[in-house]
C-alpha cells in the first residue's frame, strides 16, 4: 500500500474561498427536495453533510456544481453569484467560473475509462484551461505522485482498484486548481480497508487548506476531519455545528434517529 | 390416420389396395408414353424482350413476339403442345442443364461454348449487329468510327456477340442486363451508342425519333433452339419440323409479320452455307479469368468503401439529431431512418439512375440528377446505410452512462468538447464490431449493383461463368475473393470487441 506522500505540489496557489447558500430552494416536480437552504462554508473550512438518504444531499452538491438548477436563492462561490434567471438557468459562463473555482468527485468515480490514470488527469488542464501540454503533463505526474499513484500514471482506470480509481479521480479535480472541492459519497463504493488511503488524501488536502463540502456516511471520519457537520432531512437543515456537538450531542430527534441507525 | 383405417370393414382394404395398384399403372404408362403425350416445356424470358417474346401491351396476362409464333408453329408440326415457362434470360443455360425445362428458345446465340455442353437445332434465324445512335449524333456514322473516335462508350448486353465485338475491338463498353435501359441511356446521352442484335434494335430503337440506325447490320451470329445433349431424338424432330417451316414460308411469314426478315435469312434453307461454329473455343483458364474476378473485386471494395465513408457522414449527425436535436429534427431523423430501412437497395438504385435523371430531364433540372452508375451505387448504399449506422451510433452514444458527460460537464468541459473526447471514443468501442459486421455485409450486398451496369465481383462471375460454363470452377474463385475481403474483417471485429470489452469494464 503506497501511502499518499505529505509534501510537494500543493493543490492550488489561490487561497481558498468560501461558500454561502442563501434561499436555496429545488423542486422536482412538486417534490420540494431542498427547502429554503442557507449554509455558509468559510475559506478552507471542512464540513460534513450528513442525514438519511432521499434527504438532499446530493442534489444541494450538484447544486453548487451546476449539475442541477435550483428554483430560487442564490449561491456565492468566492466572488460569483449563481442565480436562476427568468429561464430557469444559470447563465454559462457564471457556470463556468464556478466550475473552475470547484471541483467535484463522484461516488462511482466517472473516470474516463479509454484514458489512462494521467490521460484523465490532463485532459481538461489542456482542453479547457489550454494550458502548455508539457507543463500540464508534469504537475499531473506530480499529483499522481502527491496521491500516492506514482507508479500507475500509465495504467487504465479498468487496471486499478476502487481506492486507486478514487485518487484517480481526486487528482483530476485538483488539476484543475479548484479552491474547494464537493465530494459525494466518494468512500461508499469502496471496500472498508480501501476507504482509509482515500481519505487520508482528504485529511491531506484539508490540512493544506481547502474548502471542502463532503457528503458521507462515515461518522468516525467526520468526527475526526470535519469543522463542522451539517444534518440535512427532508430537504431541510435540521442541525448544524461542531462534530462534538452534532455527533455526540444531537438536539434534534431527527438526527438522534438518523445516527442510531448509521452507528448501528 | 391408424384410428381411420381399424375402423375400415376387410373388403375396404382390398379396394384401397385395389386403387394404389391402378394409380401406380396409370403413372408407369405416363412415364413410357412421355415422349409424345407430355407437353414440352418452353422457357424464355418475357420480361422486356420484345420482339422474341414480351407481353402484350394490350393484354398483359399474355405473351406475343415472333418465338412465340414459332412455338405455335413447331408444336402444331411435333404434334404436341408446347408450353411457355418464364425464366430469367441469364439463367436459361444453367436451368436447361439442370433439367427444370425441356427447351430454351429466347435469341439464344449459337457459341462455340455453349455447343460443347448443350445441344443446338438449326438454326432459326440468322441475326446481325446494329449499330445505333442518338438522332442528332454526327460523329459516328459506322461501327469503324467506334473504334477510330476516343472516349465513346457502346452500351450492350452482357454475354452477347454485340459484346465479344466490342471487347475483341477494344471499345469501352458498358454492360445492361436488360434491353431498354441501353437505349434510354443512350437517349439521356450517358453513352454514346447501342450495339445490340437486330431484332432488338428494330424493337426498341427503330419507333424511337431520337435514335437511329447507322450502318449496315454486321456481323452474322444464330439463334437457335437449346436443348440438353441427352435430347438427341427430340432434337431431330425439331430440326425436322423447322425444315418444313422453312420450306413451306411459313417462318418467312412469321418474320415478315415482326418486320425482321432480310435477305440473310434465306441462307437457313441451305445448311451448307451456315457456318455454325465458326470461333474458335476459347481457352477458359484460371490466369485468363482470374485478373477479371480481382477487378470486380476491386469494383466492389471501391464501392463498399465509399459508401460507407457516406454511411458514417449521415448516419452521425442523424443519430446525433436522434439524441440530441429539437423535436422537428428528430422526427425528420427518425423518418429518414424508417424510410431508409424500409425500402428495398435494388429499388432505390433503379429510382436514383433511371428516374431521377429521366425526372431531371422532364423538369430541367439540369445535369446535377444525371449520376453516374457509380455515383448512383454509391449514394443509393450511402443513403440506406447511413440508416443502419444512425441506429448503431444512436444505441452506442446512448449506452455511455451520463455520469461521464457530468464529470466533463464538473470539469469545465462543453458538451462538443465532451462528445468528441470522451463521448465519442468511447462509443466507438461499441460501435466499431457491430460496424464491421455491417461492412461486410455491404460488400456482399453491393452485388446487386449490376442493374445499373456496374460490374463488380458478382456481376464479373455471373458474365465469366455463362460465357466458359464453368459454374463450379470459378464460382469457387469468386467465393475465395469474397472471403479473403470479409473474413479477416470478421476477425477484426471480434477482436476489437474482446479487446474493448475489458476496457470499457469500470
Ligand atoms: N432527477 C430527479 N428527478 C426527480 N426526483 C429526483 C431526481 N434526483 C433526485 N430526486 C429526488 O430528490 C430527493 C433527494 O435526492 P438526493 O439524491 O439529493 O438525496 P441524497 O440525500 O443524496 O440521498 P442518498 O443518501 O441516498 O444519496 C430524492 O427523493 C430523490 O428521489
Ligand atoms: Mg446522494
Amino acid at each position: 500500500m503506497s501511502q499518499p506522500a505529505t509534501t510537494e505540489v500543493p493543490a492550488t496557489t489561490q487561497p481558498p474561498m468560501s461558500i454561502k447558500l442563501q434561499g436555496v430552494t429545488k423542486r422536482y416536480g412538486s417534490n420540494l427536495i431542498l427547502d429554503n437552504i442557507s449554509l455558509d462554508v468559510a475559506p478552507g473550512e471542512t464540513v460534513a453533510l450528513i442525514g438519511p438518504s432521499g434527504g438532499g444531499k446530493s442534489t444541494l452538491l450538484r447544486c453548487l456544481n451546476c449539475l442541477n438548477t435550483f428554483e430560487a436563492g442564490q449561491i456565492h462561490v468566492g466572488p460569483h453569484i449563481l442565480q436562476p434567471d427568468s429561464s430557469g438557468e444559470v447563465p454559462g459562463a457564471v457556470r463556468q467560473q464556478v466550475r473552475r473555482l470547484l471541483g467535484m468527485i463522484f461516488q462511482d468515480f466517472q473516470l474516463f475509462p479509454h484514458l489512462t490514470a494521467l490521460q484523465n488527469v490532463i485532459e481538461a488542464p489542456i482542453q479547457v484551461l489550454h494550458r502548455n501540454p508539457e507543463e500540464v503533463r508534469e504537475r499531473g505526474m506530480k499529483l499522481l505522485e502527491r496521491v500516492g499513484l506514482g507508479a500507475r500514471t500509465h495504467a487504465y482506470p479498468h487496471q486499478l482498484s476502487g481506492g486507486q480509481k478514487q485518487r484517480v479521480a481526486i487528482a483530476r479535480a485538483l488539476a484543475m486548481e479548484p479552491r474547494g472541492l464537493l465530494c459525494d459519497e466518494i468512500t461508499s463504493a469502496l471496500d472498508p480497508e480501501l476507504k482509509g488511503e482515500v481519505l487520508d488524501v482528504l485529511e491531506d488536502l484539508k490540512r493544506e487548506g481547502m474548502t471542502l463540502l463532503m457528503v458521507t456516511h462515515e461518522i468516525g471520519f467526520a468526527r475526526r476531519a470535519a469543522d463542522r457537520v451539517v444534518v440535512l432531512a427532508g430537504g431541510k437543515i435540521v442541525e448544524n455545528g461542531p462534530p462534538s456537538q452534532v455527533i455526540d450531542a444531537p438536539q434534534t430527534e431527527r438526527t438522534k434517529t438518523f445516527l442510531s441507525r448509521v452507528l448501528g | 390416420m391408424t384410428l381411420h383405417f381399424r375402423v375400415l370393414p376387410r373388403h375396404d382394404w382390398r379396394w384401397l389396395l385395389w386403387c394404389a395398384g391402378l394409380v401406380l399403372c396409370l403413372s408407369t404408362t405416363h412415364v413410357s408414353a412421355q415422349d409424345d403425350n407430355k407437353p414440352l416445356i418452353w422457357a424464355a424470358d418475357a420480361e422486356g424482350g420484345a420482339p422474341y417474346i414480351y407481353k402484350d401491351p394490350k393484354d398483359p396476362n399474355h405473351n406475343i413476339g415472333f418465338e412465340v409464333d414459332l412455338a405455335q408453329a413447331l408444336s402444331r408440326e411435333l404434334g404436341r403442345p408446347i408450353v411457355f415457362k418464364q425464366y430469367q434470360f441469364n439463367s436459361l443455360v444453367s436451368g436447361l442443364l439442370r433439367g427444370d425445362f425441356d427447351l430454351a428458345m429466347n435469341g439464344l446465340e449459337v457459341t462455340p461454348d455453349r455447343r460443347a455442353k448443350l445441344l443446338f437445332s438449326h438454326p432459326y434465324y440468322i441475326f446481325q449487329q446494329q449499330l445505333v445512335v442518338r438522332a442528332d449524333e454526327t460523329r459516328i456514322k459506322s461501327f469503324a468510327d467506334c473504334q477510330k473516335l476516343s472516349g465513346i462508350t457502346v452500351g450492350t448486353l452482357e454475354d452477347t456477340a454485340a459484346l465479344r465485338l466490342l471487347s475483341h475491338d477494344q471499345i469501352t463498353t458498358k454492360i445492361y442486363d436488360n434491353q431498354v435501359e441501353p437505349y434510354a441511356d443512350l437517349e439521356l446521352g450517358r453513352i454514346d451508342a447501342v450495339l445490340l442484335d437486330l431484332p432488338i434494335a428494330v424493337s426498341y430503337a427503330q419507333p424511337n425519333d431520337n435514335l437511329k440506325f447507322v450502318g449496315e447490320p454486321f456481323a452474322e451470329g444464330y439463334y437457335a433452339i437449346a436443348l440438353r445433349k441427352d435430347q438427341r431424338e427430340l432434337v431431330e424432330k425439331i430440326d425436322r419440323a423447322l425444315a418444313k417451316l422453312i420450306a413451306n414460308g411459313e417462318l418467312q411469314h412469321i418474320y415478315e409479320k415482326w418486320q425482321i426478315w432480310n435477305d440473310e435469312q434465306d441462307k437457313l434453307a441451305h445448311s451448307s452455307s451456315l457456318d455454325v461454329a465458326a470461333e474458335s473455343q476459347q481457352l477458359w483458364t484460371l490466369s485468363r479469368y482470374f485478373p477479371l474476378l480481382v477487378d470486380g473485386a476491386k469494383t466492389t471494395v471501391f464501392i463498399s468503401l465509399l459508401s460507407m465513408l457516406l454511411a458514417i457522414a449521415i448516419g452521425l449527425p442523424i443519430a446525433m439529431l436522434r439524441l440530441y436535436g429539437p423535436l422537428p429534427l428528430r422526427i425528420l431523423a427518425t423518418l429518414y431512418v424508417e424510410f431508409f430501412r424500409g425500402i428495398p437497395v435494388l429499388l432505390l438504385l433503379y429510382f436514383l439512375y433511371y428516374g431521377l435523371s429521366g425526372m431531371a430531364k422532364a423538369y430541367g433540372w439540369g445535369h446535377w440528377f444525371d449520376l453516374q452508375p457509380f455515383q448512383a451505387a454509391i449514394l443509393g448504399f450511402g443513403l440506406i446505410y447511413a440508416a443502419y449506422e444512425s441506429e448503431i451510433y444512436r444505441a452506442g452514444i446512448g449506452s455511455i452512462a451520463p455520469g461521464q458527460w457530468e464529470a466533463a460537464e464538473s470539469l469545465g468541459m462543453s458538451k462538443p468538447l465532451t462528445f468528441r473526447r470522451i463521448i465519442l471514443p468511447q462509443a466507438m468501442r461499441i460501435i466499431l464490431p457491430p460496424m464491421t459486421n455491417d461492412f461486410v455485409a455491404l460488400l456482399k450486398d453491393t452485388s446487386v449493383v449490376s442493374v445499373i451496369a456496374v460490374v463488380e465481383l458478382t456481376k464479373q462471375y455471373q458474365m465469366l461463368s455463362k460465357s466458359s460454363m464453368k459454374y463450379l470452377e470459378i464460382g469457387i474463385a469468386t467465393a475465395a475473393l469474397y472471403l479473403v475481403m470479409s473474413v479477416p474483417l470478421g476477425y477484426l471485429s471480434r477482436y476489437l470487441e474482446k479487446r474493448w470489452n475489458k476496457q470499457t469494464l469500470r
